[in-house]
């Protein structure tokens, strides 16, 4: 009997769920904003949906129906991976510790 | 071209940096690393795409293309946006997932051959159906995060908007994506799809727009959850483990934070759900009550001689100081009395702005060290040592009547102590109630003195008259 590899994608998927679940609840309460605009840039990984998407057009028809989404797709996750990680370094930039009182 | 066993183990390392970005957020000292690890993950995932692919026609240039321009309007909007906008960019980002996510599903339906997913009209039956859950839940986080979005930016009002039958309508509707799913599998239609795409528009809409605007932390977390739900829902379709680890990583971090949120008011998740909250809480005989009780009133001279005479001052601050934008004034307040050394902490209630952790990006932002910052549980106990209470836009947070009447609406939500504290300043507007729509017992206190004004001026004037 061969396992289906859905089954493993499904393990992967629960225990990444698990992972998840630890991770997060060590993250600290004050860097929970930058903790979402982080996690909105892991999740436009789905970029890499897109782009086999608009790749898929053959030379004659580079933009058919299919592919357009895909392109369309890129942009739109393209501005949430750029925007996200670049919005989350700069908030973190801005948690700084208590500086030596210059007197 | 690689191999497709070479890829997918590159997939995975791009999500194990995935999870150590989240991983470097346990402390603001190793969470700029964690970002660079989580930058990494993406170049490894995009390019070993591209690798895999190994389609390197003129198509190839059109991605690049379409990736700067994207790259570029988000980096502008990356520098641009305030830190007090935090909360719609957040929204607006989320509704970008879920609309991406829609459109690699569709993509997929379309052109299934190009994702090895079968031929038009005959999907293997589990993509199929991984796709169009992918499909649906990033719908509803699309259209749900466009109304966050326009709620929190004040283009919508932030009042929750209900009706007669809205749940009955909500069951039914969800109903239907299933039957629809089902029916869809049955005869691969085409139509069913493009109908399964614009109920779920539908949904998202009608989910969010009964949910008022103090609930929006739960609604943003929430939103956050979804989009990760979306994303693993297409990493099935495609067979992606990074997908898949990701979207599992962003909707238990989602889940997560919308629980902490439901927790801190002490309200279930269905009720912030089924929405309307604070609508119409705010009694005829409350109001009544509320001209007859006397108020001690002040201004800007009376609090900076309390706070100058203290010898500690706890800082609470909400969603109004957001508001005004006073953290940059607030914090020069702070500094004089730092000078006169005072000792100055901030208390942050975990529901405190319109996101979770607002307050605290907002005080980084006008340069207050972190390690000054605490939460509700680390200094709740502080309040009666201390001499000052400064509250500075938040209400509901601090009110006792959340201790002391069963009755109230707010009743069992954990609040600050702050009427524990020698003396209270509260700078308010007016003596509006605030957004649960009942009457803050602490405005009544003889140690609470009322500092009626925008919330940056009256601080501003406090800084002058600290000289």
């Amino acid at each position: 009997m061969e396992i289906d590899p859905f089954i493993f994608r499904l393990s992967i998927f629960i225990l990444s769920i698990f992972i998840g679940y630890y991770v997060v609840w060590s993250v600290t309460p004050s860097l929970h904003t930058p903790l979402m605009s982080v996690t909105n840039a892991i999740s436009s990984v789905i970029i890499v949906g897109a782009i086999i998407a608009a790749l898929a057009g053959t030379s004659e028809s580079i933009f058919n129906t299919s592919s357009i989404f895909g392109f369309i797709a890129i942009i739109l996750a393209a501005i949430n991976i750029f925007g996200g990680f670049l919005v989350t370094q700069r908030m973190l930039q801005m948690y700084k510790k208590k500086k030596d009182k210059k007197k | 071209m690689i191999s497709a066993n070479l890829s997918a183990i590159f997939y995975l390392v791009s999500g194990i940096l995935f999870i150590l970005a989240l991983r470097g957020l346990s402390s603001p000292d190793t969470s700029r690393q964690g970002n660079y690890f989580g930058i990494a993950g993406m170049v490894i995932a995009i390019v070993v795409t591209f690798l895999s692919i190994g389609n390197f026609s003129t198509s190839l240039v059109y991605v690049v293309i379409f990736l700067v321009i994207g790259g570029a309007i988000g980096a502008f909007i990356a520098f641009k946006i305030p830190m007090t906008a935090m909360p719609e960019l957040v929204a607006g980002f989320h509704s970008l997932v879920g609309l991406a996510a829609v459109f690699v599903a569709i993509a997929a339906f379309l052109n299934p051959a190009a994702f090895n997913l079968g031929n038009v009209g005959d999907i293997k039956l589990a993509s199929l159906i991984e796709m169009s859950i992918g499909a649906a839940v990033g719908a509803i986080t699309f259209s749900g995060s466009i109304i966050a979005f326009l709620k929190l930016r004040g283009i919508m009002s932030g009042a929750p908007i209900t009706f007669s039958g809205q749940h009955i309508l909500n069951l039914i509707l969800g109903i239907g994506i299933f039957v629809l799913i089902f029916y869809l599998c049955k005869t691969q239609s085409t139509n069913i799809f493009w109908t399964v795409i614009i109920i779920s528009f539908l949904v998202g809409v009608l989910l969010i727009i009964p949910i008022g605007g103090a609930d929006m932390p739960v609604v943003i977390s929430m939103l956050n959850s979804y989009s990760g739900w979306a994303a693993a829902g297409i990493g099935f379709t495609l067979e992606n483990t990074a997908l898949i680890i990701t979207g599992a990583l962003v909707g238990s971090s989602g889940a997560i934070l919308s629980y902490i949120m439901c927790k801190a008011m002490n309200r279930s998740f269905v009720s912030v759900i089924l929405g309307g909250f604070g609508a119409e809480n705010s009694t005829d005989d409350k109001k009544e009550k509320k001209d007859q009780k006397p108020v001690k009133s002040g201004n800007a001279e009376d609090a900076a001689f309390l706070m100058k005479n203290a010898s500690s001052v706890i800082i609470v601050p909400g969603y109004g100081m957001a508001v005004a934008q006073a953290q940059h004034a607030l914090r020069e307040m702070v500094d004089k009395l730092k000078k006169n050394d005072i000792k100055v902490t901030y208390a942050i209630h975990p529901v405190a702005g319109r996101m979770p952790g607002h307050m605290n990006v907002l005080l980084a932002e006008a340069n207050v060290p972190y390690d000054e910052v605490f939460e509700l549980e680390d200094i709740n106990n502080d309040f009666a040592n201390s001499d000052v209470a400064f509250v500075i836009g938040a209400n509901d947070v601090t009110n006792p009547v959340a201790k002391t009447d069963p009755k109230s609406p707010i009743f069992g939500m954990p609040v600050l102590d702050v009427e524990k504290c020698k003396s209270v300043l509260f700078v308010k507007r007016s003596l509006s109630p605030g957004y649960a729509g009942i009457d803050n017992e602490l405005f009544y206190k003889d140690n609470t003195l009322m500092l009626f004004a925008d919330a940056k001026k009256m601080t501003e004037d406090i800084v002058k008259n600290l000289d």
